[in-house]
């Protein structure tokens, strides 16, 4: 039901900026939610989108803009002034505190007292009530921890209706839920909207979004692209606006899409129906010789679990893999390593560098963790390891001992890939190289990438920039919800065939693979 | 006949395996109750004469300091904290009360004196770790070194306590049949209802579960973090305060009172079934745990040997209760 | 000049400085060294030989706090290793011989050893937190070393052994020589090997050091290992010291004194970075304190009060809160244009 004329507007945010160190997380975006609508909030990572929110819930103070609650004007110093101001919110990794009852969840903060005691009788009536209004049968007295992820989903949304909330925003409430939970969550979305709730939802399945959403905002690295009605709009139109057209910078640089593979001998990697419980329903991939394989698919698809399962980071549940032919077991990052496998992680500053050491320690970390602590890298060799991959790279500042954290996003990636490299690997897996770093560095990275697998080395490239993946990849595996529903090579596609593809997971496009 | 029993049985069945599906955290509990039953009945069985009301009334005389103490640690383990200070604070306050009598201060100034003289090393404790984000074990350390210290800046020797009011606290029995109780055990029970209540029917009882269960959580529930946190160590404090009253009157004042009691009340509240990580525990547990603590020891002398050998035993038991602890955490956080 | 004010070691050094000065001042016979039958004599003398045993375990306490871990169990395993040392010297018939007093050593060392593997066994393996995992051992320890005295004080008459705390070489105190060992024993094999930068990498981010392929569980354990271990020399030079197991008393507090020493070295409680020539500074800045405090009259069981003091410095001066609150203080009084981490080179 599309919500013309527009409602009254609940929540109201005008010219919203948060800048961290060095990063525009937001920049002057305008936000507006209306009482008794479904408004979905849309972007890849690094969009914005979860800066946006805790902007709203009171967790990051803005550095501009101002924000409107019910008509009046709001500065949140923290989450209880947003949720005194009416809005509640469910996070994806359900914030209640398992070790409680669901009652207690529910009740927290606003149990009902006699004489100064808590009244746990009344407090768990009120609670059930509370839980029955939304469709929710189950004991108040349970342990919160006995219940799905599900129903705990429910048991926070029981909380908000507890405060009164008057917006309730739901930040990937299904991203852990099966197809029948995500009905029975809708049914009470929908229920609160009917109520005049109003909810704000953000989740990377592009169906729900469309099945449940009134609305759309979409933002891309920190601004406001546009705001739509969910009935006008079509899913390629609202992916094309996520991942936005680069800029001709990067298009100048030479694309190693055309080159022919070689696929007559053994390939580097075959893996052969590797899945993992709640991360990956199996899949097969082969890497050649000095090819790029790219995947894509939106944040959620897959694509980084199944870059871990190739790395050993995480136990697949089944399949196996083959090196050049051979069975292999690639149990740990140290075995991987072992065999010639390289993994840079899409979270570089959780995952990739270790801060506090120097440039130099970073890049030679992975030779060293190979080689084990008794053989050190010796101070020559590490010199001219570094030396090497910190000019190939153009590593900035071209400082050996400067300490990891302090550099660029760009050149921390770099750093990333020299220490790879520097492992003199057959394959190289990168998941998002260059999120979030300048253009320059991006070219950089890209240049880098296309060169090596001319000269031979195979590269799994993950990004959620199509433009980039279809320039370096010669093929591209396509991920949606956990499945791999395709492939297609590079120079029978175009950006706008891709995003239909990942959007609508449209077979007449996949016929097209050669 | 049979069918009534076999009725009210499987009636009780369900309630208790109801019981224990709603509240699993009882669980630990009660096995802590059931190795204090084995132990006594063992015990009993072993030497004929251990359960007497004589022996089992002392249990809780001689180790009325430590159940206080442990009450304390409860709370601030239950926000997934530690305490370690609270050895010296009972020493701390145990000879500033002792040098404040022989000094002529009446005992109505001097217990109360005592007992906020705890409360102040815990809010300290507390606003390290709450304001400037020390880690709790450090900033108990602090607490510990600073305690122990002052209290020999009080008195470097030991000072008898024989102020006639403090001194009846311990040497008054009540007794009845060959059962009996002194005011220092009534003082530990009553601090174990009082948490008891304040831990489960108070709003400040329940957000201390809530930051134990998950801090981020409890934040952004909106709940009062800083100040419930800040109190749980104030809550600490103030029992050791309390404590080093009861242990003066039991065994006078020494500055060096109480070394390494941190690491036994530890273990008795671990014992007790309260989680490290926090979040899930009974000061009831803890009594418990306490109680195991002194049986221990109580079996450890009937048998005649070393004495060192409670220790050991103590440390075994926290051990498996920690590695059975870590099993369940692991399996929960597997489960999700 | 800043490069020398922001070097990691300058405040260190500097306490240390002022506390030698503060002595010096007061007396002047501190820094009086006096010869007697060829072996050097006084304060300076006694702090390097007393700070012995806790430079010992200071070093072990570095590299576990290194990987973000803790070890309590320190004063509880040198009970037991000065137990099971001068329990094996004790029954054996020859006390006085070079070879027991050896395989007294050595076997005390192997026991402690094995008590670090265990604790490592529980932070490692089993995943326990640190400081439970060794609390476990700092309450069995000294009762596992009372079993091995048989509860009594163990005493014994042997030349050689006595030699080790209480010998000179050279003019200077045995214990000196072993502490010194010990210290290059250990930087050889962090800083000559890729052991230190390893430890680092885990302590500093686990995660990105396991992605990286370090295999972080053998390099844990092996902290706690050599933790173990050194704790254990300590532990016979403590005995050898008095010529008996006290296993009351051996190395009562000594945890606590090596976190001191540790952290006052400017190695951080968080993990990573660890500076094993500031923990050397922080050993000889605790024992100078100690010294200080009976010197000047104070009864030395009011130390503590100074250490607690020591301690609430030090970790406030390390607390990130206060640290980025006085920055926002400084900011706000002279405004600084916004950070551009491109430009950020650390000197």
């Amino acid at each position: 039901m599309p919500a013309e004329p527009l409602a009254p507007s609940v929540v109201e945010m005008r010219g919203i900026t948060i800048r961290f160190p060095g990063v525009l997380a937001l920049d002057g975006v305008d936000f507006t939610l209306r009482a008794g609508e479904v408004h979905s909030l849309m972007g890849e990572n690094g969009a914005g989108k979860s800066t946006l929110i805790k902007a709203l819930t009171g967790e990051y103070p803005i550095d501009e803009g101002s924000i409107t609650v019910g008509g009046a004007a709001r500065i949140f110093r923290g989450t209880a002034d947003a949720q005194n101001a009416g809005i509640a919110t469910v996070y994806q990794e359900v914030n209640l505190c398992a070790n409680l009852s669901v009652g207690e969840n529910v009740m927290l903060g606003h149990e009902p007292r006699r004489r100064g005691l808590i009244n746990w009788k009344a407090a768990h009536a009120e609670a059930a009530r509370h839980l029955a209004n939304l469709g929710v049968y189950i004991d108040p007295r349970s342990s919160l921890a006995s219940h799905s992820i599900a129903v705990q989903q429910l048991v926070a949304i029981s909380r908000a209706m507890v405060i009164d909330a008057k917006a309730l925003i739901l930040d990937e409430p299904t991203s852990s839920l099966d197809r029948g939970e995500v009905e029975q969550l809708f049914t009470v979305i929908r229920s609160l909207r009917e109520s005049g709730v109003a909810v704000l939802f953000v989740s990377h399945f592009l169906d729900q979004v469309f099945e449940i959403s009134d609305r759309l905002t979409v933002l891309r690295n920190g601004k406001l692209v546009g705001e739509y009605a969910a009935a006008h709009v079509t899913r390629a139109e609202v992916v094309s606006a996520m991942i936005g057209r680069e800029l001709d910078e990067l298009t100048a640089i030479s694309s190693s899409a055309e080159r022919t593979i070689d696929r007559d001998a053994a390939p580097v990697l075959r893996a052969t129906d590797l899945s993992r419980k709640g991360a990956l329903e199996p899949v097969d991939v082969d890497v050649y010789d000095g090819e790029v394989v790219g995947i894509a698919g939106l944040l959620g698809s897959g694509r980084t679990e199944l870059a871990r399962l190739l790395y050993g980071a995480d136990r697949a549940d089944t399949g196996s893999i083959q090196m050049h032919g051979t069975a292999k077991r690639v149990t740990s990052p140290h075995n991987a390593i072992e065999n010639h496998i390289a993994f840079s992680s899409e979270d570089r500053r959780a995952e990739g560098i270790v801060g506090d050491l120097t440039v130099a320690e970073n890049i030679v970390l992975g030779i060293q963790a190979r080689r084990g602590w008794l053989r050190k890298v010796s101070r020559t060799e590490r010199d001219a390891v570094v030396a090497e991959y910190m000019t190939a790279l153009g590593v900035r500042p071209a400082d050996p001992n400067a300490l990891t954290r302090n550099l660029s996003g760009g050149n921390q990636q770099k750093v990333l890939l020299a220490r790879w490299l520097a492992t003199a690997p057959e394959l190289l897996i990168l998941d998002e190289p260059t999120r979030g770093i300048d253009i320059g560095a991006k070219a950089d990275i890209q240049r880098k990438v296309a060169e090596l697998s001319d000269r031979g080395l195979s590269v799994i490239f993950i990004s959620s920039e199509l433009e980039e993946v279809l320039r370096l990849a010669q093929r591209v595996v396509v991920l949606r919800d956990r499945r791999k529903i395709g492939e297609l090579t590079s120079h029978d596609t175009d950006v706008d065939a891709l995003i239909a593809f990942i959007a609508e997971g449209n077979p007449a496009v996949q016929e097209n693979v050669a | 006949m049979i069918g009534i029993l076999s009725n009210v049985v499987s009636g009780i069945l369900t309630k208790v395996s109801g019981f224990f599906g709603r509240r699993s955290a009882w669980i630990p509990v009660f096995a802590a109750l059931g190795i204090l039953v084995v132990m006594m009945v063992g015990a009993q069985v072993r030497f004929g004469n251990f359960l007497t009301p004589r022996l089992v009334s002392s249990l809780l005389l001689d180790n009325a300091y430590l159940m206080i103490l442990a009450v304390g640690m409860t709370f601030v383990i239950l926000t997934g904290g530690i305490d370690l200070s609270v050895g010296s604070v009972l020493a701390f306050t145990g000879i500033l009360g002792a040098r404040m009598l022989v000094e002529g201060a009446p005992v109505a100034v001097v217990i109360p004196v005592m007992i906020v003289g705890g409360s102040l090393v815990g809010l300290l404790i507390g606003v390290l770790v709450q304001f400037f984000d020390v880690q709790p074990f450090i900033a108990s350390l602090a607490g510990l070194f600073l305690a122990r210290g002052l209290a020999f800046v009080v008195s470097l020797s030991s000072i008898p306590v024989v102020e006639p009011s403090i001194v009846w606290l311990q040497s008054t029995r009540f007794s009845f049949g060959g059962w009996y109780i002194t005011p220092t055990g009534i003082i530990a029970i009553l601090v174990v209802v009082a948490a008891a209540l304040v831990l489960g029917y108070t709003r400040f009882g329940r957000t201390i579960y809530a930051i134990g269960g998950s801090e981020q959580s409890a934040r952004l529930m909106g709940l009062p973090v800083m100040r419930t946190r800040l109190l749980a160590y104030v809550v600490s404090g103030t029992c050791a305060g309390l404590a080093g009253v009861v242990f003066a009157a039991s065994v006078g004042a020494y500055p060096l009172n109480g070394v390494g009691t941190e690491l036994d009340t530890i273990a008795a509240v671990v014992i007790g079934g309260t989680l490290l990580s926090g979040g899930s525990g009974f000061v009831v547990g803890s009594m418990i745990g306490v109680l195991v603590y002194g049986t221990i020891k109580g079996i450890i002398s009937f048998l005649g040997a070393e004495s060192s050998w409670a220790r050991i035993t103590v440390g075994a038991l926290l051990l498996t209760f920690v590695v059975v602890q870590r099993a369940i955490v692991a399996r929960s956080t597997r489960r999700r | 000049m800043m490069r020398i004010l922001k070097h990691r070691l300058t405040w260190p050094i500097a306490a240390l400085l002022v506390l030698v000065l503060i002595n010096t001042l007061s007396r002047a016979s501190f820094l009086q060294v006096t010869t007697l039958n060829g072996e050097f004599h006084g304060s300076l003398i006694d702090i390097l030989r007393n700070s012995a045993m806790l430079m010992l375990v200071a070093l072990g306490m570095t590299v576990v706090i290194a990987t973000r871990g803790i070890d309590l169990s320190v004063g509880a395993i040198m009970a037991v290793s000065g137990a099971v040392a001068l329990t094996f010297i004790e029954s054996s018939p020859t006390p006085g011989d070079l070879s027991t007093v050896a395989i007294g050593i050595v076997l005390g060392t192997l026991v402690a050893l094995v008590l670090g593997a265990w604790n490592g066994f529980l932070v490692a393996v089993l995943g326990i937190q640190p400081i439970i995992a060794t609390l476990v051992l700092m309450l069995a320890g000294r009762g596992i070393a009372l079993l091995i005295t048989s509860g009594k004080i163990t005493t014994i008459n042997s030349p050689p052994y006595r030699f080790m705390a209480q010998g000179y070489v050279f003019g200077l105190p045995f214990a000196f020589y072993v502490s010194i060992a010990a210290v290059v024993i250990i930087v050889l094999l962090e800083r000559r090997t890729a052991l230190g930068v390893l430890t680092e990498a885990v302590g500093i981010n686990p995660v990105a050091s396991r992605l990286a392929g370090v295999r972080s569980r053998g390099i844990i354990w092996g902290a706690y290992i050599a933790s173990g271990a050194l704790a254990g020399i300590a532990g016979i030079l403590y005995s050898s010291n008095i010529m008996a197991a006290d296993a009351n008393n051996a190395g009562l507090f000594i945890e606590l004194d090596a976190i001191l020493a540790v952290v006052l070295g400017g190695t951080s409680l968080a993990g990573g970075k660890f500076s094993l020539a500031g923990t050397v500074i922080g050993v000889f800045t605790i024992q100078t304190l100690k010294t200080t405090i009976t010197f000047i009259g104070v009864p030395p069981a009011i130390t503590p009060v100074f250490m607690a003091v020591v301690v609430m410095i030090v970790v406030l001066v390390q607390s990130r809160r206060l640290r980025s609150g006085v920055a926002r203080l400084v900011r706000s009084v002279r405004p600084t244009p916004p950070a551009r981490p491109d430009l950020e080179v650390t000197p």
